[in-house]
């Protein structure tokens, strides 16, 4: 569905060129919820903004729901829908006139464009507020509207920038649903976010983008995969304590360094459950108390940390 | 043609966002009928007794003023609104659809022609209980010189604002504009009375043809060359506007 080779955008700035996107390779496949990962400013954004034709790209080429990027735009245009980051409508126009509007410029009659728009509505929980200015819909109903008008020409592939940023809890869970949904009638999706459970839960595959390039590419399990196994966290009752705990951990079958924070220590073993009777009898026997120990799994979280050394949690606001 | 299809559902569109808030369009007219009432009435003994204006009543010079005034400054700021879609995210998600980018253009344009034009109609009759007397063959060219000129303007607004981006610097270049067009145009006095250094001066503004034209129109001169030269000052205006805005909306990242 998107076959993309070496996609490079280079922005002339004053203060000389900024490459935004330096070769990016993606694959997407028919049928798939596809995530792109990134923290802000790596260039998920830019690489969706020429992968939907308001970005020609510097460098590179691409193929996009059958038609060629650079050649056939229209072509790319007519075939796929794209929900930007920052909304999509106008606070004192009419939810169903934009509606109509928009698939009217897809060349849709009329009265199916209302017919679409309706239906959409319906399913996408937004019925009775057809006649209703966008300014008085919550923030997850004028999500979900930015969705309806990019859906309502019936796309193969819909860009969806962002689509749960911003959302409380239960709006962002009711949109996962719905975005489940469109995958299973037999569109793709491409999806940016930061959200790493978003991802993990939503997405049939993944590429992390960072600095402009693809660090990783996969299935949420095989990035968790490349993760050496599972972390081990103590949590001492005295800090002081802590560098006695971290040498027990570093003899460990396959541990790799500790990592010490105040009174928590991070151990990275290939079993983690394994190693740990042994390891708290250890612990014991050296009078080192602990007020908890956690076995985790790797998360995608982790799989980000390891690729980028940034952690996206607690990445801040750019 | 697709392309006409698109512009005119882009029309249709506007045209109901301006409908929705008819206020606006009329609060529009505040100004140039402040003007026709509390500074018209000046003019009228001025105009008896001043030497070197051109022919007509005071009326007759004065009104087809204010309207090229309405059809600058009544377009000119478009461009605000403009922004307020960019920022919304409505461009974006019109320029993602195969609909052709000029006629997203085009169709707000030839909305705002349709308000100026209910405006400058207003205005005219409102005119006329304070003594306007002109030949309707003329008031009509006038009107349709009126909206050619909010066409241009109004193309150029768009392009300026789908550039600049932010009010505040749009704000700023319309501040830095409207002054010298407006006294370099002739539409408050008429350029006749200027000395010659202003005079020549005022010559390379194309408005200030413009006046001239319309003042020429609402004395029934349609044969005159003044007219002639103010449509055809019209028409370059239309072309330079149309060009811009349409070479802006083109543009990839814009």
């Amino acid at each position: 569905m998107i076959n993309a080779r070496e996609l490079s955008r280079t922005f002339r700035t004053r203060s000389g060129p900024v490459e935004a996107v330096r070769g990016v390779d993606l694959d997407v496949a028919p049928g798939e919820i596809f995530g792109f990962l990134g923290p802000n400013g790596a260039g998920k954004t830019t690489t969706l903004r020429m992968l939907t034709t308001l970005l020609v790209p510097t460098a590179g080429e691409a193929t996009v729901a059958g038609c060629d990027l650079r050649r056939d735009p229209v072509g790319v245009r007519r075939r796929i829908g794209y929900v930007a980051q920052g909304g999509a409508s106008l606070p004192q126009a009419q939810a169903g006139e934009e509606v109509t509007a928009q698939a009217r410029l897809y060349g849709i009659s009329r009265a199916e464009a209302e017919a679409r728009g309706r239906d959409l509505f319906s399913r996408l929980d937004l019925e009775g507020l057809w006649n209703r200015t966008c300014q008085s819909l919550s923030g997850g109903q004028r999500r979900r509207l930015d969705i309806v008008l990019g859906l309502v020409h019936s796309p193969q592939l819909i860009f969806l920038d962002e689509p749960t940023t911003g959302l409380d809890p239960q709006s962002r869970a009711n949109l996962w649903q719905h975005i489940s949904r469109l995958r299973d009638e037999g569109a793709t999706v491409f999806l940016t976010t930061h959200y790493l459970d978003e991802a993990d839960s939503l997405c049939d595959r993944i590429s992390v983008i960072d600095h402009g390039v693809i660090v990783a590419s996969g299935t949420p399990e095989e990035l968790k995969r490349q993760v050496s196994g599972d972390a081990v966290v103590l949590t001492l009752e005295d800090p002081a304590r802590s560098a006695d705990a971290a040498a027990l951990g570093a003899v460990l079958d396959g541990a790799d360094e500790p990592v010490i924070d105040g009174a928590q220590v991070l151990v990275r073993v290939p079993h983690g459950a394994a190693v740990l009777p042994h390891l708290l009898r250890d612990l014991d026997s050296k009078r080192v108390a602990l007020t908890s120990v956690e076995v985790r799994r790797p998360t995608l979280d982790d799989v980000f940390l390891s690729l980028t050394g940034r952690s996206l949690r607690d990445e801040p606001a750019a | 043609m697709s392309f006409f299809r698109e512009t005119w559902i882009v029309f249709v569109r506007s045209l109901r966002l301006s409908i929705r808030e008819p206020v606006w369009i009329f609060i529009a007219l505040a100004q140039p009928i402040m003007y026709l009432t509390l500074f018209g009435p000046l003019l009228k003994k001025v105009v008896q007794s001043t030497p070197g204006l051109p022919p007509g009543d005071a009326w007759q010079v004065f009104v087809p003023g204010l309207l090229v005034q309405l059809g600058i400054f009544g377009a000119a700021f478009v461009g605000f609104g403009l922004i307020a879609e960019y920022r919304a995210g409505v461009i974006e998600r019109m320029r993602v659809t195969p609909a052709h980018r000029v006629a997203l253009l085009v169709g707000r344009v030839l909305r705002d022609v349709v308000v100026l034009l209910v405006q400058a109609s207003v205005l005219t009759l409102v005119s006329i209980p304070f003594g306007l007397r002109a030949p309707l063959g003329g008031v009509l060219l006038a009107l349709l010189v009126v909206a050619l000129l909010g066409a241009a303007f109004a193309s150029l607004s768009y392009a300026a604002g789908l550039v600049l981006k932010t009010e505040d610097a749009l704000a700023s270049v319309l501040n830095g504009l409207a002054i010298p067009i407006l006294l370099l145009s002739g539409i408050l006095l008429p350029m006749t009375l200027a000395p010659k250094w202003l005079r020549i001066t005022s010559d390379v503004n194309p408005l200030k043809h413009v006046v001239d034209g319309v003042r020429a129109m609402f004395r029934g001169d349609l044969g005159s060359a003044t007219t002639g030269w103010g449509l055809l000052a019209t028409v370059a205006l239309v072309a330079v506007g149309l060009l811009v805005g349409t070479r802006t909306f083109r543009r990839e990242s814009a």
